[in-house]
């Protein structure tokens, strides 16, 4: 189980969020832009550091101010995707999705197989020793996703996952992709602006409006709460 | 005057023309003063190849004091690249990734010796590391001789040069999305990892051609040296200073040496041009 509780100053108000998601189950974090959805993940995989708080994935603490614990991002073991993917430009397929990999000193065999199978799995195979350059946004997101994926995180987080997939291929990719989450077994965070993320990924929805969590609780829930301005547009814009 | 226009019609033709033949003029104007320029800039570029014939040129290729200026330039100032480049690239990265005080005044410090005149280097490196200088009075007992040898070349094209390198290479590592360090670290990179696997292959261009700009005015390097290291042939006379003494009696020399650096120079000016067109 992920428990989060970070607060940190942003530009125009303080950011000061709690809440937990469970094994298997996808938080998604929605909420206006600069409401501080990304800077949760950031906080969360290690990127920023919070002002305080505590962060405890499983049996272990990932930051505590109390505690002065501050586990460095290339420790948490963490699968962060972010909205551009950020799949290493001058890398092929194949050393994007084994660059953990080899950060973990897993033999070259190893790696040669793991990613392989990773590939095949995800349906990348082709692909293996293409640039990423090359690779069209739903190809790219997959890539992205294999290579947070291939090393068997204990946490996914997720910004915005299909904005960078032309629309045609959301529909499709946002199908396979809630299978690969509860495949996956893992907590995981949604940060998105999406209604049909939303609706098919997530298993519970937390609002945070100004850095705070306004809502927390399942779609229709949250959903309902007509009489928020955010919800009301959120749901009135996009059926 | 024409009565078949009304009065705003005229009034229009005339400042028509009016733009018209202004943008000719200034046309006219920017072409002469572009010609005169780069004619300017070739002609005595031109005029080193023909005040001498080829054959001339291949005969004085082979004297001695034209190949120990050479080699010694080749070396000296490959050198001095590679201790800038060891140096410098930590630097640089660190001060375009890193806020800490100080800074600003680390950055002014290191793009010093680009506005400090070579003659002031020069008398300031003797300051330094001479016989009798801050650092080299304390030499001198261990029996180190720093100035008038080929290391003081070194470091005289080490102390004019670095700027060049440090500056590209800062601005090569900030336009390094940061996005992708941060993709890095979460995948398990270390901060060593970051910089050897993303940072420095994406900035790889930049940092090449600061590399070559710093190899180019390290070979050029005049007014530090022939102060701080002296002017002996073999040991402290790179190019430029075999330029100026062969000058006074062997002009042929002189000439070939000018047009062997005239050839380097334009071989940096592409290599800078192709390295900085490359991605990744």
């Amino acid at each position: 189980m992920l428990s989060v509780h970070v607060t940190r100053h942003l530009r125009d108000f303080t950011l000061d969020v709690a809440f937990s998601v469970q094994p298997g189950e996808t938080l998604v974090l929605i909420g206006e832009n600069g409401a501080g959805k990304s800077t949760v993940l950031n906080l969360i995989s290690g990127i920023l550091t919070p002002k305080s708080g505590k962060i405890v994935l499983g049996d272990r603490t990932l930051y505590s101010d109390e505690e002065r614990i501050d586990i460095p991002a290339e420790n948490r073991n963490v699968g962060h995707l972010f909205q551009s993917y950020a799949l290493f430009p001058h890398m092929t397929v194949f050393e994007n999705v084994a660059f953990g990999l080899r950060c973990r000193k897993v033999p070259k065999a190893e790696i040669a197989r793991v990613v392989a199978e990773q590939l095949r799995s995800m349906n990348l195979a082709d692909l293996s020793d293409v640039n990423v350059a090359r690779l069209s946004g739903g190809q790219r997101q997959r890539v992205a996703l294999a290579r947070a994926l291939v090393l068997d995180p204990e946490l996914l987080l997720l910004d915005e996952p299909l904005a960078a997939v032309d629309m045609r291929a959301q529909g499709a990719m946002r199908k396979e992709l809630r299978d690969r989450l509860r495949n996956a077994g893992i907590p995981c965070i949604v940060a998105t602006h999406n209604l049909r993320d939303l609706l098919e990924l997530g298993d519970r929805v937390c609002l945070i409006e100004e850095g705070r969590v306004a809502a927390l609780g399942t779609p229709e829930e949250v959903l309902s709460m007509r009489d928020n301005e955010f919800i009301a547009s959120f749901t009135g814009l996009e059926q | 005057m024409d009565l078949t226009r009304s009065l705003p019609e005229r009034e229009a033709f005339a400042s028509g023309s009016r733009t018209r033949f202004g943008r000719v003029t200034l046309a006219l104007l920017t072409a002469v003063l572009l010609g005169i320029f780069l004619l300017f800039i070739t002609l005595p570029v031109v005029s080193l190849f023909l005040r001498i014939s080829p054959e001339a040129f291949l005969r004085s290729l082979g004297e001695p004091v034209v190949l120990d200026a050479l080699a010694l330039s080749l070396i000296t100032a490959a050198v001095s690249t590679a201790i800038v480049v060891l140096f410098g690239t930590p630097l640089a990265l660190v001060n375009a990734r890193r806020e800490y005080r100080g800074r600003e005044l680390v950055d002014t410090l290191t793009d010093l010796p680009i506005v400090l005149p070579p003659a002031v280097a020069g008398i300031a490196l003797l300051m330094a590391f001479g016989r009798r200088g801050v650092i080299g009075q304390y030499l001198d007992i261990f029996g180190i001789h720093i100035a008038f040898t080929t290391l003081a070349v070194v470091i005289a094209q080490v102390f004019v040069a670095s700027p060049f390198y440090i500056r590209q290479a800062k601005a090569s590592f900030e336009a390094v999305d940061r996005l992708y360090e941060d993709a890095a670290r979460t995948l398990g990179a270390s901060p060593a990892t970051v910089a050897f696997r993303i940072t420095i292959p994406l900035a790889w261009g930049g940092l090449v051609s600061g590399a070559i700009l710093s190899f180019a005015r390290a070979l050029g390097e005049f007014g530090a040296t022939i102060m701080f290291a002296g002017n002996f042939q073999g040991r402290t006379q790179t190019m430029p200073l075999a330029i100026y003494t062969t000058m006074q009696g062997d002009l042929d020399a002189a000439i070939s040496l000018a047009i062997i650096l005239v050839m380097i120079s334009f071989a940096v000016i592409a290599a800078v041009k192709i390295a900085a067109r490359r991605r990744y």
